[in-house]
């Protein structure tokens, strides 16, 4: 594990930045989710394209398996956002993170020639925003926060 | 930490643990900032779907009529196997054992091509098929390995008894081990069936439209009522659930008076105009075409009607008797056989539409239109245009259809204060110049541009949109289509609730009276078509006349 002395101040404030960016956007997205209780991944599993289509449309189409990946998602998103910004046990919730972001991207990849009843505000080829999202993640990852700036300090002290 | 860091925080002055305190907790406050933003935008919300005071719809689950468990077999005679017969038969769970074996093959090739799981889980309705006619041989050995597939088998599998194949229905008719018969045969030959059925005491279930002449459809509704048969009118849009929730939209007057209503039915290909294959094996041989061409009763009837008021045009052009595989199979095309679009889909569209505000019979009709793409040799249009005025109602209900292109346009209610549109969900845009609603848009709580209502089947609260994601699903059907995680078929709800009432007693939704009004008003259409002059309904004298 890193520690502040390897960061310089700037670093570290755009690092925590960055961390509690991404962190209110997974939140936010979970409680909008949490909070309607016709919420569902129902429409945008059978909007799914390219190579794990059928995949995603197989979850859609079971009732039972379409539940639990509703409130898999839902609480998901909603504790990693939760985990990030307060930077507690922050390592597993980035890769989470990657993880949920990577089923989006296969579920929705922008690919040439595909296009998805939602549409996008902006254009992509090949990298869209959930691709820009998980290279983030990734610096995250690589640059960690919470053991300086967030409960993980605290979880360092006591294991130390 | 490494050892520095370690040396720094133990044993430290109090400062420093403050310190150390702030950076484990430095973004907690962010949490703060999430939780009042998520309070006003749920609080924003709120304001906007406060629709409390205008917006009052139960959460009605369609009445469904179960089978009953110890209810007692009905025996069925078919009449017709060709493509809605076929269908009907797969509505009471009798499927042909080829078709069963089409269905598993489509669900190898495509794993969610799930008609054969749901067709071998549709609910048993405890009948038996005792009999069966069709004047074509190919078609009524068909019925008899279909009759017998009473465990919905594929090819080569233990078939039951097999029915009696009968050439004539009214050797079918006559049959004592036969309670109850539907109908599928081609228009010309629905009501005299129907009446011929009840007066041999069976029960009806009778393809749409009602009746082919006018005369014949008040002596069938003055039959079914004497002989007491239950009659259901093979209108299985009375089953949509969509449907029962447009009707109380209606009733509870959330779309203010509405004035004019637009129906379409658009098809483009030639299975959808009537051009159906010519079957192998089909020849003057393999056909009775004497009994095709029709009851000699209905046929006086009709030419008398063309005669009187100089409509040769449209009789024929093929002289009756002249046997031609054309107008056996494609019979849609011509008079001499067909209601054309009136009877065929205008009917659907004017039944729904009644389920809805029940408007009976209207006052007037007036149509347009011609053969302006299917220039086959038919003499039914291929485009009509027929306006309904229900003064009564203060309404206009416009049909409108193409044969030649399929651009859906749904039905559409338009109220003063707001526009329905209905297909098998329900969309309500408020009018930007609604009296009703004018404080509400003025104050922003409604958006006339936004879809103030949307009902999909089987979510069970009648909330407002909520999301534009949600809108965006669900207008392209991509929200749950099924009622408590099951998918019905309308046809076998329709035929349910016939064999229900059959067994319980009760009236089915499609009765004879609904029946009626469906036959009357789709003649209006037609005789308006032909004679080129609005047509008008004397509801006193239950009377068609020329104003």
């Amino acid at each position: 594990m890193k520690t502040e002395n390897t960061y310089t101040t700037t670093q570290l404030v755009g690092l925590v930045l960055l961390r509690m960016i991404i962190g209110w956007h997974f939140l936010y997205e979970g409680i909008v989710k949490v909070l309607n209780p016709k919420w569902t991944s129902y429409g945008y599993l059978m909007d799914s394209k390219g190579w794990l289509q059928s995949f995603f449309q197989s979850l859609a189409e079971n009732f039972s398996l379409l539940q639990a990946v509703d409130f898999l998602n839902e609480w998901a998103l909603l504790l990693i956002g939760l985990a990030l910004i307060v930077g507690c046990l922050a390592r597993v919730a980035t890769i989470g993170a990657m993880v949920l972001l990577a089923f989006y991207y296969l579920s929705h990849p922008p690919l040439i020639g595909y296009t998805f009843l939602m549409p996008s505000e902006g254009s992509y080829l090949w990298i869209d925003k959930n691709i820009v999202e998980i290279a983030a993640l990734f610096v995250l990852y690589v640059f960690p926060t919470s053991g300086i700036v967030g409960i993980d300090r605290w979880w360092r002290r006591i294991r130390n | 930490m490494n050892k520095l860091d370690r040396e720094k925080v133990e044993g430290q002055p109090e400062s420093s643990t403050r310190r150390e305190l702030l950076k484990t907790i430095a973004s907690v406050p962010v949490l703060g900032a999430m939780a009042y933003g998520v309070y006003k935008r749920s609080k924003y919300d709120r304001m906007r779907r406060d629709l409390s005071d205008v917006f009052k719809l139960d959460n009605l689950t369609p009445p469904v009529m179960e089978t009953q468990p110890d209810g007692k077999q009905i025996r069925i005679g078919l009449i017709g196997f060709g493509i809605r017969g076929k269908q009907l038969m797969r509505g009471i769970g009798f499927a042909e054992p080829q078709y069963i074996e089409n269905l598993k093959e489509a669900h190898k090739r495509n794993p969610k091509d799930t008609r054969y799981a749901d067709f071998m889980e549709q609910e048993n309705l405890n009948v038996v098929v005792n009999g069966v006619c069709d004047i074509f041989d190919v078609y009524g050995e068909a019925a008899i390995l279909t009759g017998s597939n009473l465990h919905r088998e594929g090819l080569n599998g233990h078939y039951a008894a097999p029915p009696k194949r009968y050439r004539h229905y009214r050797e079918l008719l006559a049959a004592d081990d036969i309670d109850a018969v539907i109908i599928a045969a081609p228009d010309h030959w629905h009501g005299t069936m129907a009446m011929d059925a009840a007066l041999a005491g069976k029960h009806v279930y009778l393809e749409k439209p009602m009746t082919w002449t006018v005369p014949e459809t008040y002596r069938l509704r003055e039959i079914i009522k004497q002989t007491g048969v239950v009659f259901q009118l093979g209108h299985q849009g009375r089953q949509t659930d969509s449907y029962l929730k447009a009707k109380e939209i209606i009733e509870k007057d959330i779309l203010g008076h509405v004035s004019l209503i637009e129906v379409c039915t658009n098809r483009n290909d030639p299975n959808g105009a009537w051009v159906y294959d010519l079957i192998e094996g089909s020849s003057p041989e393999t056909i009775d075409w004497k009994q095709f061409e029709g009851n000699a009763d209905r046929i006086k009837e009709y030419l008398d009607y063309m005669r009187e008021n100089g409509l040769e045009r449209y009789v024929g052009p093929d002289s009756r008797d002249r046997f031609s595989l054309e107008r056996f199979f494609r019979w849609r095309c011509w008079w001499d056989y067909s209601t054309g679009l009136s009877g065929d889909l205008l009917t659907h569209e004017y039944d729904a539409i009644n389920q809805i505000m029940n408007l009976g019979i209207p006052h007037s009709a007036t149509s347009s239109g011609g053969i302006y793409f299917f220039k086959d040799g038919r003499t039914v249009p291929d485009v009509l245009q027929t306006s309904f005025e229900f003064t009564n109602h203060d309404l206009t209900m416009l049909y409108s259809a193409t044969l030649s292109n399929q651009r859906n346009r749904g039905k559409v209610f338009m109220g003063h204060d707001a526009s329905m549109e209905l297909s098998n969900t329900i969309t309500i845009l408020v009018d930007p110049r609604s009296t009703r609603y004018r404080e509400k848009i003025d104050s922003g709580i409604i958006q006339p541009d936004v879809p103030f209502f949307r009902y999909v089947p089987g979510q069970t609260d009648t909330d407002a949109i909520t999301s534009a994601t949600e809108l965006y699903f669900a207008q392209r059907g991509l929200l749950y289509s099924y009622v408590n995680g099951k998918k019905y078929d309308t046809t076998f709800l329709h035929l349910r609730e016939w064999l229900e009432c059959i067994r319980r007693g009760g009236q089915p939704s499609c009765n004879i009276d609904k029946g009626f009004e469906e036959a009357i008003t789709a003649h209006l259409g037609t005789r308006a078509y032909l004679e080129g002059r609005t047509m008008y309904w004397d509801a006193d004298k239950e009377l068609i006349t020329r104003g």
